[in-house]
């Protein structure tokens, strides 16, 4: 069975939700700890969200210099699947891993709220599950998700497709461009902003037109890397 | 003991929500005359032993990697205040 480790780092509030994710999606979840140099040979890892280190400093950013975080770069260079989410995609940032950074909300409060996003690159490890322009809808709880880069670099990440998902509707925390999601230029690490790990059970997820808390569009991140990984087996 | 200052601001052509926030506020207040406000970190390092050229460079080197982030900030400063240490004891 496919094994996705699931990093847990002092003010991570996410962890357990995916690792329920991972199970729901049907792999098998291993708990990793920031403070170990162990990913326990896991086939992927997820870095969940959360308020690591009570965002001191910036977001992500002394998460990011953790010990566990020296073994995740080191994988995510050899190919290994890495999916930050929230606070995770800030951490991916300061670790350089991914383009871009993250900044306070343009309106300077807390959103949350079901949003609508469309996927535009299904040839990441983590999104290979939904269709070209496939839109979906998963929550969205940060303060600091203000996605920025110089234009220069928006450019090339737009060019080589590496904007993985892009707000639809109104622009719900001024990210650039409105980009919501971005992976590096070998797809294997991926940075979103929204919650997948909160949409993967039908009574637990976003309201749909068809019954009220149905929508589970966040579990095809997690199918994407269980069907990436049986392919490659 | 001595005590490097390294400062850290958002990057001019960024939008800064937090300074936006306490500008809105100032002038909540009637301040018209503020035009504007940034808000930046300022980190106060004491070290041990004198400072030297190769310590100010690891702080500098500290400051442009872990300080700041310089895909948002800039650092606009480092300077060392030696008086901040009779002023200690």
């Amino acid at each position: 069975m496919t094994r996705i480790g699931v990093v847990t780092f002092p003010g991570s509030l996410d962890d357990r939700d995916a690792q329920r994710a991972v199970r729901i999606a049907g792999a098998e979840p291993v708990a990793l700890w920031h403070g170990d140099h162990d990913l326990h040979n896991v086939d992927a890892i997820v870095l969940p969200g959360g308020f690591s280190y009570g965002d001191y400093l910036r977001c992500g950013a002394i998460a990011s210099l953790s010990p566990i975080m020296a073994d995740v770069i080191d994988a995510a260079g050899r190919g290994v699947p890495v999916l930050g989410i929230c606070n995770g995609f800030q951490m991916l940032t300061e670790a350089r891993l991914l383009p871009g950074g993250l900044i306070r909300n343009d309106h300077g409060s807390f959103i949350c709220r079901d949003q609508r996003l469309r996927v535009e690159n299904t040839n990441t490890a983590w999104t290979g599950s939904f269709e070209a322009d496939q839109e979906i809808v998963i929550p969205l709880k940060n303060g600091e998700g203000g996605y920025i880069a110089d234009s220069e670099t928006l450019d090339r990440i737009e060019g080589e497709g590496q904007v993985v998902v892009r707000y639809l509707g109104t622009n719900p925390n001024g990210s650039l461009r409105d980009i919501a999601g971005v992976t590096n230029d070998r797809g294997n690490v991926v940075g979103i902003m929204p919650h997948p790990e909160h949409a993967v059970e039908a009574g637990f997820g976003p309201d749909t037109p068809a019954a009220m808390r149905s929508g589970i569009d966040g579990l095809g991140f997690f199918t994407s890397v269980i069907e990436r990984m049986l392919a490659n087996a | 003991m001595p005590t490097i200052v390294v400062e850290v601001m958002p990057k001019a052509e960024l939008l800064d929500p937090q300074g936006k926030a306490v500008a809105s506020a100032l002038a909540r207040l009637g301040h018209d005359q503020i035009a504007g406000v940034r808000v930046g970190k300022r980190f106060e390092i004491q070290v041990d032993g004198p400072v030297d050229d190769n310590v100010l460079a690891t702080v500098q080197e500290l400051a442009d990697e872990v300080l700041s982030n310089q895909v948002i900030e800039d650092v606009v400063g480092i300077h060392y205040e030696p008086e901040t240490e009779t002023a200690a004891q």
